[in-house]
């Protein structure tokens, strides 16, 4: 067994963790998240050239890392910065094409920073619901019709095409019948209507409204998309499981150097034991939550079965950690964790807020436990 | 044990429900609900409704404007009123303020201040902590010295809820040094308007302004501001603190919580089925419904144990530690049942005549600020650690 990074991927962590601290934070996500397209551009072609997201993929797939110890680095460095750029929406997408196959020209224009594909098949009445699709792909000709909404898709707005999930076969909550197809920008028909997200960042409602595409446009096979969607979801799961990570480092430290600080009562607020023990607690499960996250990594590139049950392992233990820990940080720091000039109470938004992405808690305990019956 | 209303009790609620169906502006029953601040004018205009009923300071001897109503009948005032939506009084004036000044006030300031607070001619707010004086209060620093017959008072005061809107501030000041910090304090009542204040805003991290920073450079008040003695200030401003917990248990903003989250929930579907008839999310709202169910039981054996009148001790203590978390809970518990559609942040929503669309539906947007902004409560009117700390000491004897 060995717990340490190989070198390459330590000069990445640090590559990265240095242009993190230098060129992100706080303030700048939340300026950019003012308007669209949500993130600083120049940014995101700085981060493709220093092969940022060029490491979120394997050599086949046109990247040069991806394995889950890769995803795990990266995101963690991003997390630890509050970073705002694409990288999700990159990894996701790119994933999914990928997996579909077929797809060379648009991983290569998202590893060089030049296109963003948004991941748009989540749904209103699936939530969190990987196989319910409701939006429908009729057959017209040698190209299709689109019809229908998906929710809260993030970086949308400034995306040089969508990656939809439409229904050409089955039923509502079927995996089988579901296809993906690459909607451009600007397609008659579609609607795209931005906002602000919570804990920065821009995301959008999207309609489709007869959209017409043509045959060229459908990602891998028909009705064949559920296993690309399920690619795209594994890495997304571990990707922001690391962000949560990285932002429960900068929570947790910030925390401690308070307690160590503070003064009341004549003496450091640290000094009283049942602050100290409520520290520690902190501290164990964010330990846990790291292993869950070594477990996740370990796990993205094994056996399907087993992939599936570990990553909802990790994110229910991310989602009740994150929202624990940023909980106890905001209560620790007194009425200063209250205030939005505190770098520390935005990354404590960010880690309850992951936990509305991909599945909360609940959403991958019920998963773990129903794929563990399944085995 | 009879945990039953009389006929008159009952009676008593119906004639409230009456008035909260004849007299509550739907618009402000709306921002209530949602957990959004009134505006200035809006908060004003319920106060003169209210005040217009009598039912303003109802708390408060029927010399002085209140209702001699029993505690009973208090309390099914407050949870009737939370039931509605009805936006709570503020409690600067008329429930902290006024119980000291009737105990401890001169006639003068009665008679100045009371009526000002029932007819709205004066807005408070409360000037306690300061940057180096939180959970340890007795450290304040804020200095008033003697000239003449005014006291000139530097220093600066913090987390001045609606200081931007008040125009009078009572605070705890240092009038003298000795040994016992809590023994050189006093309590003043400062006009907000006087030359040498500076109010600044503090945003909270929901992206609101509800708290301020207030500065004083030389700031001259009367003497005849004073309440009680000099050097005597701690055992007013205890007095006082005990009232502001009372509020705390939250009963009835916690039943009208519980409601307007299971109407999102019933409405928001995973994998195609209502929220609601999830078994992991059903069991969360179970075991909210039965910490509210026992919470209010509790609250009103306090409540009972008080039936004489005068403030609740320690026990008040309980009930803000677990009316706090329960409040908590329920928010956390509407945030998560928008699901994904919890992440929009529609500043344009929370502000009032808004009819856009929402992505979750109506009030959505308000979930995930709400959640965030009510964190304070574990925070103020005395952390709850700082309540496990008087409990420990003061009932278990540790
Ligand atoms: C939204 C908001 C509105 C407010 N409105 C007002 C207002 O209108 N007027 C006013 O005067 N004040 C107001 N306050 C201030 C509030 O009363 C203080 O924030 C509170 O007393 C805590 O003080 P502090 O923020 O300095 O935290 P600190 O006292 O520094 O506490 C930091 C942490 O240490 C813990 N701690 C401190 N001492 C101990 C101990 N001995 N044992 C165990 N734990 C301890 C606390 O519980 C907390 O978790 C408001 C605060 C907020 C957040």
């Amino acid at each position: 067994m060995d717990f340490s990074h190989s070198d390459d991927r330590r000069m990445l962590a640090d590559t990265l963790e240095r242009f993190v601290a230098s060129n992100a934070g706080w303030q700048k996500r939340a300026a950019a998240t003012k308007s669209a397209p949500g993130y600083d551009a120049a940014l995101w072609a700085q981060y493709a050239e220093l092969g940022v997201i060029g490491a979120l993929f394997t050599p086949e797939q046109g990247g040069f890392g991806g394995a889950g110890f890769d995803v795990m680095v990266v995101f963690e460095a991003l997390g630890s910065g509050l970073v705002g750029e694409p990288f999700l929406t990159a990894l996701m997408s790119g994933r999914a094409l990928a997996a579909a196959g077929g797809r060379e020209r648009e991983i290569e224009a998202i590893v060089d920073g030049s296109k963003v594909i948004a991941f748009a098949h989540q749904e209103g009445a699936g939530s969190y619901d990987l196989d319910t699709v409701t939006t429908t792909a009729r057959a017209d000709g040698a190209g299709w019709v689109l019809n229908g909404a998906k929710t809260v898709i993030h970086d949308a707005e400034g995306a040089t095409a969508l990656l939809v999930s439409a229904r050409s076969a089955g039923s509502d909550n079927d995996a089988a019948g579901v296809s993906l197809f690459l909607v451009p920008a600007g397609t008659l028909g579609l609607t795209i209507n931005g906002y602000q997200c919570v804990d920065g960042g821009r995301a959008a409602e999207i309609v489709l409204k007869d959209v017409k595409v043509d045959g060229a446009a459908l990602v891998g096979a028909a009705g064949a998309g559920s296993a690309a969607i399920r690619a795209a979801v594994d890495a997304g799961l571990l990707a922001l499981s690391a962000e949560a990570l990285g932002a429960m480092g900068v929570v947790r430290d910030a925390t401690l150097e308070y307690l160590r600080t503070r003064v009341q009562f004549g003496e450091p607020i640290g000094r009283n034991q049942a602050l100290q023990h409520r520290m520690a607690s902190v501290l164990v499960e964010i330990e846990q939550a790291r292993s869950a996250v070594i477990n996740a990594a370990a796990a993205l590139d094994g056996a399907a079965d087993v992939r599936e049950r570990i990553l909802s392992g990790t994110k229910y233990t991310i989602g009740k950690t994150g929202a624990y820990v940023a909980e106890e940080a905001i209560q620790l720091h007194g009425g200063i964790g209250m205030t939005w000039e505190l770098p520390m109470t935005h990354f404590a938004k960010r880690l309850v807020m992951i936990n509305h992405q991909l599945g909360d808690d609940d959403h991958h305990l019920m998963r773990y436990a129903a794929l563990g019956r399944a085995a | 044990m009879d945990l039953s209303f009389t006929p008159a009790e009952e009676a008593f609620r119906g004639e409230v429900r009456t008035f909260y169906r004849d007299k509550l502006p739907a618009r402000l029953a709306g921002r209530v609900r949602l957990g959004q601040q009134l505006t200035k004018a809006q908060q004003e205009e319920w106060h003169a409704i209210l005040h217009e009923r009598g039912w303003l300071a109802n708390h408060w001897p029927e010399a002085w404007g209140g209702t001699g109503w029993s505690v009973t009948e208090r309390y099914i005032f407050d949870m009737e009123s939370a039931l509605a939506n009805a936006p709570r009084a503020l409690p600067f004036g008329i429930n902290m303020l006024a119980p000291v000044l009737l105990k401890y006030g001169s006639e003068a300031q009665k008679a100045h201040y009371l009526p000002r607070m029932l007819d709205g001619s004066d807005w408070w707010c409360q000037g306690y902590s300061e940057p180096g004086a939180g959970s340890d209060l007795a450290a304040l620093k804020t200095r008033a010295v003697r000239d003449g017959d005014h006291y000139v008072v530097n220093g600066q005061k913090t987390w001045t809820t609606m200081g931007h809107h008040a125009n009078m501030m009572f605070a705890l000041v240092r009038t003298g040094d000795s040994e016992r910090r809590q023994e050189g304090i006093s309590f003043l009542l400062i006009d907000m308007n006087s030359p040498g204040i500076e109010v600044r805003p503090i945003i909270t991290l929901d992206g609101e302004h509800e708290v301020n920073e207030v500065f004083f450079t030389d700031v001259r008040v009367p003497i005849a501001n004073l309440v009680g003695e000099e050097n005597r200030g701690w055992t007013y401003a205890k007095y006082l603190l005990t009232y502001e917990r009372t509020g705390m248990a939250g009963i009835g903003t916690s039943t009208a919580a519980l409601t307007w989250m299971k109407g999102i929930a019933a409405r928001q579907k995973r994998g195609g089925k209502a929220l609601l008839d999830d078994p992991l999310f059903a069991a969360r709202v179970a075991r909210a419904e039965i910490e509210l169910a026992n919470l209010s039981t509790t609250s009103l054996r306090v409540v009972a144990s008080v039936a004489g009148g005068g403030a609740p001790g320690a026990e008040s203590s309980m009930l803000k530690i677990k009316g706090t978390e329960l409040r908590q809970e329920i928010s956390d518990l509407t945030r998560r049942a928008l699901g994904p559609q919890a992440q929009p942040f529609l500043p344009e929503a929370l502000e009032e005549g808004y009819n856009g669309e929402e992505v979750g539906g109506e009030g959505s947007s308000a979930a995930a600020p709400h959640y965030f902004n009510l964190r304070k409560l574990s925070i103020f009117g005395g952390s709850n650690e700082i309540q496990k700390n008087i409990i420990s000491k003061m009932i278990l004897q540790l």
